[in-house]
């Protein structure tokens, strides 16, 4: 799929609310060095995955501008995956230094692995298998509505 | 299908019907012409009216409501024999990418999956997540893309609905619908043509023909001479048999990827069988470098070529490109035509280093120029007189030219357009083809509560500017099957018919 701004924020959004919630609910008991009541558990674990699209709107409009210097405009594969580095570093400084404090403190391990699985299971599922149900997805840009 | 209509007499086109843009029933009964009834007909036979049935056989319109017209027997037919002349066998490896899928409508699982799966060959994998970055585009060879639209073919039914025989015309018919007047092979039919009544039409008949450089077209008339000035789609393997006998020096002509192409097979064979060939490539345009208005629109080249994956800048067939084009009208969509358009090849990591041996080894020389004419030499070899843009004039004498130009002949050529074009209501668009709507349906040509549409070269120019790739036509054939859901012919596919149907393919069970 090649985005354009509008599909790139639904598709994140979409993703994130379906693929990302049940890998969270999959993955928040196993999560390394995490304690406490598994509730409270899931209660960050989500709110993580929020954190991620809300500032994932302001990264998409980041994405978008950058796009516009390449003569296709398009987004490669790989651009989805690694962008996994900018958004996941800021996140975690964001949540080391306080500065989302709805948040609890996550240890390092946990958000990590947390982050990077739900990641990498969105990038896979928009790389592919999402085209299964939503046929025209893939023509719009990455538009769900 | 309903049984024919009774034959009253001959059976041929008479000149009453010939004069007249709207048919009656009864005026096409009186010529006697048999007439069959069908609810949607495609005309033919390619990729795109293939993907057109694929997806409408999937929305759910049994194989009974549907015929498609064609005088080739597989739907890849036209499209293997132009890429077979232009040096794409079977094993080579096509230029569009791993997930245009004219098999597939959802492009999942997408030709890299297979293809890993098959050969058990992991670097695909790697290729597709580097592309086109580190790594060419990955795409697939043309044998996977033939045997997977047999397998779809059969799945679909797709003989049963072809019926073979040449297209003369499609008319209105006064009350809705239209008439499509085919002219079936010779004996198989007792009556001349015969004639099917459908609400919808969907054409799809390929280019209406290739052109020739003019100053080529030229030399082959007054010389009568087909075997030394060819064109890349034609047949031409005489060029690289003569070669192989003794050296010899051939001009190209184009800087697409026809071009691409017609070098590797030169530079394969020379190293291949250690041949003597020399190479002179005229570019009417040399890009030496990125090029674009501003930094915003700059495509990449060098050494002659503008450097692009695909016919067009990838987000064409899904993103922001095709979304501004969607709402373009007129002149602004010729002028964004122009800006993304011109003749471009793939930047192929083998592509490059077969050149860059070429012209350090002085057997490969790419010049700027327009060739004024051709003429044969005393010792009967082609002279070129080369005019570039510096002044100054070159006269490269070969022994065979080779045109990739490529370029196709206007629309009207084609008998169907022509008469679209005069009788129909059919009108050209901003670049001079036929002009459509988003949804494919040709403007103009309404009838009654029918609709004609059309998809593939013939269209480009309108909203959608990918028509002539097997993802465009998917795209298109998309559009066409929801707008037949609109109007109540079948019914729109929704997520849950599209993961089952998707099952159905996986597991090639019918649809
Ligand atoms: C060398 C080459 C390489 C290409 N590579 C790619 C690629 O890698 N990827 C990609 O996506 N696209 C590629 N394309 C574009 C590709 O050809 C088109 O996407 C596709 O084949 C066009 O399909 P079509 O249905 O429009 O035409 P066709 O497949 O040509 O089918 C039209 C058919 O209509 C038939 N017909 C014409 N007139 C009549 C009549 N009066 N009655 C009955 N039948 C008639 C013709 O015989 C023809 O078979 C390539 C094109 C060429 C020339």
């Amino acid at each position: 799929m090649v985005p354009t701004l509008a599909g790139r924020i639904q598709t994140r959004l979409f993703l994130l609310a379906t693929v990302g919630a049940i890998i969270t609910l999959l993955i928040v008991p196993v999560l390394p060095g995490s304690s406490g009541a598994l509730g409270d558990r899931y209660v960050t674990g989500f709110l993580v995955l929020a954190a991620v699209a809300v500032l994932g709107v302001a990264w998409e409009l980041v994405y978008h501008f950058l796009m516009q210097f390449r003569w296709e405009k398009d987004w490669p594969t790989l651009f989805g995956l690694l962008t996994l580095v900018p958004e996941g570093l800021l996140l975690y400084f964001l949540l080391r230094s306080g500065a989302v404090d709805v948040i609890d403190p996550v240890p390092s391990a946990a958000f990590w692995t947390h982050f990077t699985v739900v990641w990498v299971g969105v990038w896979l599922v928009a790389n592919g298998p999402m085209r299964v149900p939503f046929i025209r997805w893939r023509f719009r840009g990455g538009r769900v509505l | 299908m309903a049984p024919p209509h009774v034959p009253a007499s001959a059976g041929d086109l008479t000149p009453e019907l010939l004069g007249t843009s709207e048919w009656s029933d009864q005026l096409v009964a009186a010529a006697g012409i048999p007439m069959y009834d069908i609810p949607f007909l495609t005309v033919g036979g390619g990729m795109g009216s293939f993907v057109t049935l694929d997806y409408l056989r999937i929305y759910g319109v049994p194989a009974s409501q549907m015929r498609v017209v064609s005088n080739i027997d597989t739907p890849w037919q036209t499209y293997e024999f132009l890429t077979r002349c232009s040096q794409i066998p079977r094993s080579e490896r096509i230029r569009s990418d791993s997930a245009s899928r004219p098999d597939n409508i959802w492009g999942f699982p997408s030709y890299a999956l297979q293809e890993t799966w098959t050969d058990k060959t992991p670097a695909y994998l790697w290729q597709l997540l580097t592309e086109p970055l580190l790594n060419d585009y990955w795409t697939p060879r043309a044998g996977t893309v033939f045997q997977s639209l047999e397998r779809e073919a059969k799945r679909i039914d797709y003989w049963d609905m072809l019926v073979k025989g040449q297209v003369r015309m499609v008319r209105r018919r006064a009350g809705g619908g239209y008439f499509t007047v085919v002219t079936p092979p010779e004996g198989s039919a007792p009556t001349k043509r015969i004639i099917f009544r459908s609400r919808f039409v969907h054409i799809a008949i390929g280019y209406p023909g290739l052109k020739f450089l003019p100053d080529l077209q030229e030399f082959r008339t007054k010389h009568g001479d087909y075997q030394h000035v060819v064109n890349a789609y034609e047949p031409h393997e005489q060029v690289y048999e003569f070669l192989k006998t003794r050296p010899g020096t051939v001009v190209i002509r184009g800087g697409g990827i026809v071009a691409s192409r017609v070098l590797q097979r030169l530079f394969d064979d020379r190293e291949k069988f250690r041949l003597q060939t020399q190479i002179v490539h005229i570019f009417r345009t040399f890009v030496t470098g990125s090029h674009g208005p501003h930094v915003w629109a700059r495509r990449k080249g060098g050494d002659g070529w503008a450097y692009q994956g695909f016919n067009y800048p990838k987000s064409v067939w899904g993103g922001q490109l095709k979304a501004q084009m969607r709402r373009l009208e007129g002149a602004e969509r010729a002028a964004k035509y122009k800006e993304m358009g011109g003749t471009n090849t793939p930047y192929r990591r083998r592509w490059q280093e077969q050149m860059r041996a070429g012209r350090s080894g002085g057997y490969y020389h790419p010049v700027q120029g327009t060739v004024d004419r051709v003429e044969r030499g005393s010792d009967g070899r082609l002279v070129s007189y080369v005019r570039s843009s510096d002044g100054i004039v070159r006269e490269p004498v070969a022994d065979y030219i080779i045109d990739c130009t490529g370029l196709e002949a206007d629309i009207a050529e084609h008998r169907i357009y022509d008469d679209l074009l005069r009788h129909g209501g059919a009108y050209r668009n901003p670049v001079g083809r036929l002009e459509v709507e988003r949804h494919f349906e040709v403007k103009g040509t309404a009838s009654g509560d029918g609709v004609l549409y059309a998809s593939g070269s013939a269209t480009l120019g309108g909203y959608f500017p990918g028509v002539d790739t097997f993802l465009g036509l998917q795209i298109a054939a998309q559009e066409i099957a929801d707008d037949l859901a609109r109007r109540g012919f079948v019914r729109r596919m929704g997520p849950f018919r599209s993961t089952s149907q998707w099952f159905k393919w996986a597991f090639n069970s019918p649809v």
